[in-house]
C-alpha cells in the first residue's frame, strides 16, 4: 500500500511540473497570436490612444516576462485574478461593484462542463463496456462487425457533423429533444436532462469506440491465455468465461481507456458546446481566446491539464490496484 | 418551452401565412404570450451599464427591454419623447429645455424626475469613465433642474440635433442615488422588469404592471433572450422552434428558411454601409479626377448581388441613405462607366493607374471578394488594383486610417449631422478619408445648429453632392438587417432599421399573432 501512496505523491508532484510548463506555453502562444485584447476588445476604434490607454491600464504594456511572474505570483496564493474583460470595464466606468474573478466567471459553467461530461459518462461507459464484451464474446459474427462498423463511422465523423445528423432525426424531422442547450441556475434537474441530453449523445457517439475497442481487444487477447483453455475445458459457460475470468485481468487497459476518454469529455466539448450553445468552460474557452484574455485562458488550460494529470492518476492508481501482481511487487 | 405542441404552432402559423396572403388582417395587438428569441452580441463580461454597451444583446436588453432613453427613434425614423414628453429650444439651438413625463416609476417604485436626468447624463461625463456617449454630453455645459419634472441643457455649440442624440441607446435614465444598484440589478422604467439575467447566456424579464405607455406599446406578458453568437445554431434554434425570432441570418442558408411556410425573413433598408475610404491627403488620391475615376471603376450593382447577396441598394458614395431623414433621393446615382473612369484619368494626366488596395474579411463580411469584384471592374477602366489581403487581427490598428486605400464599414446614423460629425468633419479621429473641404465643412457647422427644416435639407443635399461627386470614400452600397421570425410573432408594417430587431425595440413593438 505504502508504494501506491508513494506513486500518488510522485505523480502529483510531477503533475503540479507539467501545470508549470502547460502555463508557459499556454502565456506565449496566446501572446504570440497577431492582435492583443487591446486591439480585439476596441475593433473599429482601436486608435492608438486608446488602445495605449487600455494597454497601460491593464498593464499590457510591460515585458512578457514580468507579466508573466506577476500572474505566476498571483497563482501560486490561489488567485487567478480577473479577466481583462472585467478589468478594463472597471477602469471604464470607474467603479468595482459587481465585477468578478475568474474563479468566479469560470466556477459556473466549470460546473456545466461537468454535469455534460457526468451524463455522458454515464451513458457511454456502460454501453462501450457492455458492447466491447458481447463483442469479444460474438467474435466475428454479423453482430461484432456490425457494432464495430457503427462505433468506428462514428468516431471518424467530425464532431459537429454528428451534431447536426443527430439535431437533424431528433430535433427537426422528430421533435423529440430540443436542439439548443441553454440550461441555466435554477432549472429543474428533469429540464436540465432533457437539455443536455442531445450534446451528451453527441458525445456518446465520439468516444464510444475507443472504450468499445479496447474492451474487445482486451478481452480477445485474455481469451488466448492457457487459464481461460482450462475454465473452458472444465465446461465454464462462454459468457461465464468472460465475464468472472477474463474481465477483471483486462480491467487495467479498459480503465486507462475510460480515463482517457472522460478527460476528453472535459477538454474536448468545445465543438459540442458551441453547436448547441451549451453554456460550459468550452465556450467560455473559445471567446476568451477571441479576445485575447489571457487570465481567463491560462484559468482554463490549467483546468484542462489538471483533468487530463489527475484523471491519468486515478486510471493508473485504479489499474495497480485491480492488478494483484503491481499490487504487492517484488 | 416544450408547453406548446409543435403541430398546432405549424397551423396556425400556416393559416397566419395564408391570412396574411389574402389581406385579412392579422389577429390585432393584444397583451400576452412570451416572446423568445436568439440574439447574437452576447459576451460573458456583460452588464447593464449603458456606457458599454456595443452589441445587439444588450442593447435589446436594456434600451428595448429594461431601460427607457429620453427620446426615442420611431421605426419611421422620426423622433418621438420617451421620458421626455416634449422639449424647445433657444434659436441659437444651444439652450434646450426638455418637460418629463410625470407619474413615471423605476421598478423599484422610486419615481422618475429631473435629479434622475441630471445624474444619468453625468455618468458619461464622470472622472476615470470612457462612455462612448461622452462627446454627446461633453458638449453640454450646464445642467439645470428647473423643477421636478423639467430640465435645462446649454451646449457650447449649437445643435438642431440634440434631442435626436439622446436617443443614443448608451443613454439609459437611472435612478438618482442608486446607479450601481440599478447597474447591478437591471432596475429601470422600462416596460420589462428584470427577471434574471446571465451574461452572455440568457436574460429573463416580465411586463411591468401600470407602465406609463399603457397598453399601446409591450404586449409581451415575458420576454426571454437567448445569446446565440454561433449563425448556425442560431437557424437550428429557429428551425426547431425554440425560439420566435433571431437576428442576423445565414445568407448562405435561406433558401432552407424560406422554404418554412412558418418562418417570415425580414429585410429592412438601414444606414449600414460598406465602403472603401481613401486618404484625401496621400498621392495620387490627393487629386480629384484619381479619385471620380475609382468612383466611375466600380460596379456598385454587382457588389449588391454578389457581396450582399442582394440584401442591399446600391449607394452613391455618401453615408446618407434612405433610411435618413435628408436622404437626398434626386441625386443621380453613379453608374459603372470605364469610359467615364478612363477620361477622368486622362484629365489627370495619365493613361492607367496602379493603386493598392488593402482588403480584409474583418472591415466587413465578404471584403477580400469585394476587392477582388472591383480589381475586375476597374481595369475596364485602365485602373489596376492589388489587393493586399490583410490580417484580420489588429486590422483597425493597423490599416484603417493608416493605408491610404483600404475598406471600412459603418452601421450608420440616426441623423446627418451625426454620421458627419463622426467620420467627415475635419479633425475627428474616425475621418478615414482625411475629409476637410472648405465648403462641406462650412456647410456642415451651419446646418448642425439650423433650425428650420427646408434650409437644412438643402444644405444637406448639396453636402451629399459634395460627397458624391469629389469626396474621398467609395460607398457602393447600403447591407439591408435581414432577421427572421416565425409566424406566431407578428410586427407592425413598418419596422426600424437603425439597429436590428426594429431598433433592438421588439419586445416594446411586436406581439404574439
Amino acid at each position: 500500500m505504502q508504494s501506491v501512496i508513494r506513486i500518488i505523491l510522485q505523480r502529483l508532484a510531477l503533475g503540479l511540473l507539467t501545470l508549470f510548463v502547460v502555463s508557459i506555453v499556454i502565456f506565449v502562444a496566446v501572446n504570440s497570436l497577431p492582435g492583443d485584447f487591446a486591439q480585439a476588445l476596441l475593433g473599429q476604434g482601436a486608435t492608438p490612444e486608446a488602445v495605449a490607454a487600455i494597454r497601460t491600464s491593464l498593464g499590457l504594456d510591460q515585458p512578457m516576462v514580468t507579466r508573466y511572474l506577476g500572474w505566476l505570483a498571483g497563482a501560486l496564493h490561489g488567485d487567478l485574478g480577473s479577466s481583462f474583460a472585467q478589468a478594463n470595464f472597471t477602469t471604464f466606468t470607474g467603479t468595482t461593484s459587481g465585477a468578478k474573478t475568474v474563479a468566479q466567471q469560470i466556477a459556473p459553467r466549470f460546473a456545466n462542463t461537468m454535469f455534460l461530461a457526468g451524463v455522458t459518462a454515464a451513458i457511454a461507459v456502460p454501453i462501450a463496456v457492455t458492447l466491447g464484451l458481447l463483442a469479444a464474446l460474438y467474435r466475428n459474427s454479423v453482430f461484432d462487425r456490425a457494432v464495430n462498423i457503427l462505433t468506428l463511422s462514428s468516431i471518424s465523423s467530425p464532431e459537429f457533423f454528428v451534431a447536426y445528423i443527430l439535431i437533424l432525426f431528433l430535433a427537426v424531422l422528430n421533435p423529440i429533444l430540443p436542439s439548443l442547450s441553454n440550461i441555466y441556475e435554477g432549472m429543474a434537474f428533469s429540464d436540465r436532462l432533457d437539455k443536455t441530453l442531445l450534446p451528451a449523445l453527441t458525445l456518446t457517439l465520439v468516444v464510444t469506440a475507443h472504450m468499445m475497442r479496447m474492451t474487445r481487444a482486451a478481452i480477445i487477447n485474455l481469451l488466448a491465455s492457457p487459464y481461460i483453455e482450462m475454465a473452458r475445458l472444465k465446461g465454464v459457460s462462454p459468457l461465464r468465461v468472460i465475464v468472472r475470468h477474463a474481465l477483471p485481468n483486462a480491467l487495467a487497459p479498459i480503465i486507462n481507456v475510460v480515463a482517457l476518454n472522460l478527460a476528453y469529455l472535459i477538454t474536448g466539448v468545445v465543438v459540442v458546446e458551441v453547436v448547441f450553445v451549451y453554456p460550459g468552460i468550452g465556450q467560455l474557452f473559445v471567446d476568451s481566446v477571441k479576445i485575447r484574455d489571457i487570465p481567463v485562458v491560462q484559468a482554463c488550460c490549467l483546468i484542462f491539464a489538471s483533468a487530463y494529470i489527475l484523471l491519468n492518476l486515478t486510471a493508473d492508481i485504479l489499474s495497480i490496484l485491480s492488478n494483484p501482481r503491481l499490487r504487492h511487487p517484488k | 418551452m416544450s408547453n406548446f405542441s409543435r403541430r398546432g404552432l405549424l397551423k396556425t402559423g400556416v393559416a397566419a401565412g395564408v391570412l396574411g396572403l389574402t389581406g385579412l388582417p392579422l389577429r390585432a395587438q393584444a397583451r400576452g404570450g412570451k416572446l423568445t428569441a436568439g440574439m447574437n452580441g452576447a459576451n460573458t463580461s456583460d452588464t447593464f451599464d449603458g456606457r458599454t454597451h456595443s452589441d445587439l444583446f444588450m442593447i435589446a436588453c436594456s434600451m428595448g427591454a429594461v431601460f427607457d432613453c429620453l427620446t426615442e427613434v420611431a421605426a419611421d425614423g422620426t423622433l418621438k419623447g420617451e421620458l421626455a414628453e416634449s422639449w424647445e429650444a433657444s434659436p441659437d439651438a444651444k439652450t434646450w429645455t426638455f418637460n418629463l413625463r410625470s407619474g413615471v416609476t423605476f421598478h423599484n417604485g422610486k419615481p422618475f424626475g429631473a435629479d434622475d436626468v441630471i445624474e444619468s447624463l453625468q455618468m458619461h461625463v464622470a472622472e476615470g469613465a470612457k462612455s462612448a456617449a461622452q462627446p454627446i454630453i461633453a458638449a453640454v455645459t450646464e445642467m439645470k433642474k428647473m423643477s421636478d419634472l423639467q430640465v435645462q441643457l446649454t451646449l457650447k455649440d449649437g445643435n438642431a440635433d440634440f434631442p435626436y442624440l439622446l436617443s443614443d441607446y448608451h443613454i439609459l435614465m437611472y435612478p438618482a442615488g442608486q446607479i450601481e444598484e440599478a447597474i447591478a440589478k437591471g432596475i429601470g422604467t422600462g416596460l420589462y422588469s428584470t427577471v434574471s439575467f446571465d451574461p452572455g447566456v440568457r436574460f429573463v424579464g416580465k411586463r411591468v404592471d401600470n407602465h406609463y405607455k399603457g397598453d399601446a406599446a409591450g404586449y409581451f406578458d415575458e420576454i426571454e433572450y437567448i445569446a446565440i453568437n454561433d449563425t448556425t445554431a442560431r437557424m437550428n434554434a429557429l428551425m426547431t422552434g425554440q425560439v420566435d425570432a433571431i437576428n442576423r441570418i445565414d445568407f448562405k442558408t435561406e433558401a432552407l428558411l424560406k422554404a418554412n411556410p412558418a418562418l417570415t425573413i425580414q429585410d429592412i433598408p438601414g444606414n449600414t454601409h460598406y465602403y472603401f475610404p481613401m486618404l484625401t491627403k496621400v498621392a495620387p488620391f490627393d487629386q480629384v479626377n484619381i479619385r471620380k475615376a475609382l468612383k466611375y471603376g466600380i460596379n456598385r450593382q454587382e457588389m449588391v448581388d454578389k457581396i450582399l447577396q442582394g440584401h442591399g441598394t446600391v449607394a452613391n458614395d455618401t453615408p446618407i441613405g434612405p433610411a435618413n431623414q435628408y436622404y437626398n433621393a434626386e441625386m443621380e446615382q453613379l453608374t459603372y462607366d470605364p469610359d467615364k473612369a478612363k477620361f477622368y484619368l486622362k484629365e489627370a494626366g495619365m493613361d492607367s493607374l496602379n493603386i493598392d488596395l488593402s482588403a480584409s474579411d474583418a472591415a466587413f463580411t465578404g471584403g477580400v471578394d469585394a476587392a477582388l469584384l472591383y480589381q475586375a471592374s476597374a481595369k475596364s477602366g485602365n485602373i489596376n488594383i492589388n489587393v493586399i489581403q490583410e490580417p484580420a487581427d489588429g486590422y483597425w490598428s493597423n490599416v484603417w486610417l493608416v493605408k491610404p486605400f483600404c475598406e471600412s464599414y459603418f452601421s450608420g446614423r440616426a441623423t446627418e449631422d451625426w454620421m458627419f460629425s463622426t467620420a467627415y468633419e475635419a479633425g475627428v479621429p474616425w475621418n478615414d478619408s482625411q475629409w476637410d473641404q472648405p465648403r462641406f465643412q462650412e456647410l456642415l457647422k451651419i446646418a448642425r445648429a439650423e433650425l428650420d427644416t427646408d434650409k437644412r435639407r438643402a444644405q444637406y443635399y448639396e453636402m451629399q453632392q459634395i460627397l458624391r461627386d469629389e469626396g474621398g470614400v467609395i460607398v457602393p452600397m447600403f447591407a439591408n438587417t435581414v432577421q427572421a421570425l416565425n409566424n406566431k410573432i407578428a410586427t407592425p408594417a413598418k419596422v426600424g432599421g437603425l439597429w436590428q430587431m426594429d431598433n433592438a425595440r421588439m419586445a416594446e413593438r411586436w406581439w404574439m399573432a
